[in-house]
């Protein structure tokens, strides 16, 4: 499904990600672990087509197509989500509006008929239970006044609604109270299919305790250090990231 | 529209007044310039009592001493009113034989609206053979507010049926000699709306220029004129929300209300004029005196205004409230493209008792235009426990367009409460990125974040208004972007 390869990127002159080589398949989760500042969040918004970030070498294939070519929102109604770090707020933008403008903009890409608006209720209160969100949400403006778990909550009922094949997840764990974390564990997995892959970046090796990954890669300085099964979190959570600086990490695993 | 489909438009537009001059079954045109003798001319066509006469010529007297104003933050070339018919009424468009004859960009803009197609042949002035529904709606429309004694009817009609009201109320708001534009309209308006909504009375419907087809080429000198008498209520909307090519280039109109005891009127406006083109060229000059008088106790006045066309767009909707626990409100979204100029505000004079008032602009600037929102709030020493709200907020689309802010206030009594918030915000590329994110493109993104942020204003309009705002502003915006 998603092919990266020697992928260098960076900002304003100033190269994040220095060469990361992943390969995701369709009905695959894989988590990607690393230190703050490392480049994950910097390689979720290249794969999301943001502004500003320059890829200066390598590529990145997605369903055979030249990802890097497609416009950001040709991404998206390719079937790329990205569930922010920072979900963004738009004042007056109820999120019922964004969504049913955005489900009808997926579907015209592809071709399909737009949803009636009795469609529309009916998809989003089912999508609504999956989360467990709460109905005043649909109306609300978009992330406006949400609380920092309630946004989380909210990239993940977008992502329910929109049925993406690829969901980059950025830390949606972090900033959820145990019941939420369960909650949005258990959305993920209910959407998990042979046909979709997610890519699940985290911090703590909980999340994978409720998701659990294929694939686990550790990047480190713009490049992945390490990959291995769902048991590398464990190790990580246990003897933190210096073991996979500087290139330790065999005499660790010797150990 | 391109310099070619200007000068197209000029040409029909000079053929036209040519066959006005020319021949003799036309002798519903006057020649160009101003003088007292038109004036009177005019006034005998519209066969128009003695003091309607007496009244524009005090009016047009009055303009002579008068200078064209330029304190208003916009820039124009200077016009020419002697080169300006002020009497070609009824002023028949160009009519073309079928839409193919229109400019197929309007047309784009009219289906980007959903406008039928009779409508779009109405708006371009197509012939129209069928007979409009809306005639027959409007004839249905007329008996039964006839039946609650209501008054809706142009302004010749009520200058000719209502004399006593409209001498009661005329200029008695806006006075001939309260501006520039004011004293010229008054000297030399063609025609306008009036209504009047008797005792008691709530009217049924929103009343609309729309349905009152006799008066659809009121030409550019307008005025209007509503009263509400006590313990009545009406909604009124202006225009339509479609672009109107129209020849004229400068509209000076006049608008009045007059709320008594426990009256209101909500009056809306969607104004969408041609805004020139992208270079700056043509588009209406729209320099509006608009006003509203809370004569009556609890009486209110709401002006909600959707600005999006025009050249030049001069105009501040404004309300005195005299009566005791009056209560004025001005919602207003002014979004200015390309070169286009809007200059707008309000001013709310509080001299009764427990009077409020509360402001709320949005500005959007877009291309190289220049946006200014300019409001006085101000209390009279008598004005006790007077409150002000205003919020005043601009919103920037690129970096070669301008947003400014003049409040003035005037306070004259210690106990008022008068509170302003403003500010100025450009659209996050960050909001544009989420969006894009979800599958929608820059520039129905930048559609969403624009109406999210008008939403308060839109929140004001009557229902079908609303949803054509949106549209309308989405279309308006096309071209921002990139
Ligand atoms: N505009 C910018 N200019 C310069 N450096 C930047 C810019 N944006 C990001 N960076 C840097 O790029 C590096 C990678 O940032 P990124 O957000 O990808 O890290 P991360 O792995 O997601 O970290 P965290 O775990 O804290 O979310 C950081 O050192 C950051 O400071
Ligand atoms: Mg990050």
């Amino acid at each position: 499904m998603l092919e990266i390869k020697n992928l260098h990127a960076g900002i304003e002159g100033n190269e994040i990600l220095k060469g990361i080589d992943l390969k995701v398949n369709a009905g695959e989760v894989h988590a990607i672990m690393g230190p703050n500042g490392s480049g994950k969040s910097t390689l979720a918004q290249v794969l999301a087509g943001r502004e500003g970030y320059v890829v200066t070498e390598g590529e990145v294939t997605y369903n055979g197509k030249n990802l890097l070519d497609l416009a950001t929102e040709d991404r998206a109604r390719e079937g790329v989500f990205l569930a922010f770090q920072y979900p963004v707020e738009i004042p007056g933008v109820s999120n019922t509006n964004l969504l049913k403008t955005a489900l009808n903009e997926i579907r015209k890409y592809r071709g399909e008929e737009e949803l009636d608006t009795m469609e529309f209720l009916s998809l989003i209160k089912e999508k609504m239970k999956l989360v467990e969100l709460d109905q005043k949400f649909l109306s609300r403006s978009v992330n406006e006044g949400f609380s920092g778990g309630e946004k989380k909550r909210n990239e993940i009922f977008q992502m329910a609604v929109l049925q993406p094949k690829l969901a980059i997840l950025d830390e949606t764990d972090s900033g959820l109270d145990i019941d939420a974390l369960k909650i949005v564990a258990n959305g993920v997995n209910k959407l998990r299919s042979k046909d979709n892959a997610t890519i699940l970046v985290t911090h703590y090796q909980r999340l994978l305790n409720y998701i659990v990954p294929d694939f686990v890669h550790v990047l480190y300085n713009g490049k992945i250090v390490k990959s291995g099964g769902k048991e590398l979190a464990f190790k990580l959570e246990e003897l933190g990231y210096d073991w996979v600086k500087n290139g330790k990490s065999e005499e660790v695993v010797n150990h | 529209m391109s310099s070619t489909e200007v000068s197209k438009i000029e040409e029909l537009a000079n053929k036209e007044y040519k066959y006005g001059f020319v021949t003799d079954i036309e002798t519903d045109s006057l020649p160009k310039g101003l003088n007292e003798d038109i004036i009177r001319q005019l006034s005998v066509k519209k066969n128009e009592p003695e003091f309607m006469l007496e009244w524009r010529l005090k009016a047009y007297r009055h303009w002579l001493t008068m200078k064209e104003p330029h304190w208003a933050n916009v820039q124009y070339s200077p016009v020419n009113y002697q080169d300006l018919s002020y009497y070609s009424a009824p002023k028949k468009k160009p009519t073309l034989k079928s839409l193919d004859e229109v400019d197929p960009e309007l047309l784009e803009v009219y289906k980007k609206l959903g406008i039928s197609l009779d409508e779009q042949k109405r708006l371009t002035g197509v012939a129209v053979d069928a007979v409009f529904d809306s005639v027959s709606v409007a004839t249905t429309f007329k008996d039964k507010l006839n039946e609650m004694g209501i008054i809706f009817c142009s302004f010749s009609d009520a200058v000719q049926n209502h004399q006593e009201l409209v001498k009661k109320y005329l200029g008695s708001v806006v006075p001939y000699t309260d501006n520039f534009y004011a004293a010229l309209n008054s000297a030399v308006f063609s025609d306008g709306s009036f209504a009047y909504i008797p005792k008691g009375v709530r009217c049924p419907m929103e009343l609309s220029t729309y349905f009152r087809i006799n008066a659809a080429n009121t030409g550019q000198f307008e005025r209007t004129l509503i009263v509400a008498d006590e313990g009545s209520y009406v909604s009124y909307l202006e225009g339509c929300t479609a672009p109107i090519r129209d020849e004229n280039q400068l509209h000076a109109a006049v608008v009045e209300l007059i709320t008594l005891d426990n009256a209101q009127i909500k009056y809306s406006t969607v104004q969408n004029w041609y805004p020139g083109d992208k270079e700056g060229k043509g588009g209406i000059y729209n320099f509006v005196t608009k006003r509203g008088a809370c004569r009556g106790v609890n009486s209110k006045i709401s002006w909600t205004q959707v600005e999006t066309g025009s050249a030049i767009t001069w105009k501040y909707p404004s309300c005195i409230l005299q009566g005791d626990n009056s209560i004025g409100e001005f919602y207003s979204v002014a979004l200015t493209n390309n070169r286009q100029q809007a200059d707008t505000g309000t001013k709310m004079i509080h001299l009764g008792k427990n009077t409020r008032s509360t402001i709320i602009s949005k500005g959007i600037s877009a291309g190289r235009s220049q946006n200014s929102y300019r409001g006085l709030v101000k209390i009279a020493k008598k004005a006790e426990n007077a409150r002000n709200f205003s919020q005043c907020d601009s919103l920037l689309l690129g970096d070669k367009c301008g947003a400014h802010t003049f409040p003035y206030l005037e306070i004259n009594n210690p106990g008022a409460k008068v509170e302003h918030e403003a500010t100025t915000s450009k659209i996050g590329e960050d909001q544009i990125f989420y969006l894009n994110q979800r599958g929608i493109s820059t520039e129905e993104a930048i559609g969403l974040i624009v109406n999210g942020y008008c939403k308060e204003v839109f929140a004001e309009l009557p229902m079908e208004f609303a949803v054509e705002a949106t549209k309308l502003l989405s279309v308006s915006l096309e071209g921002s972007v990139g």
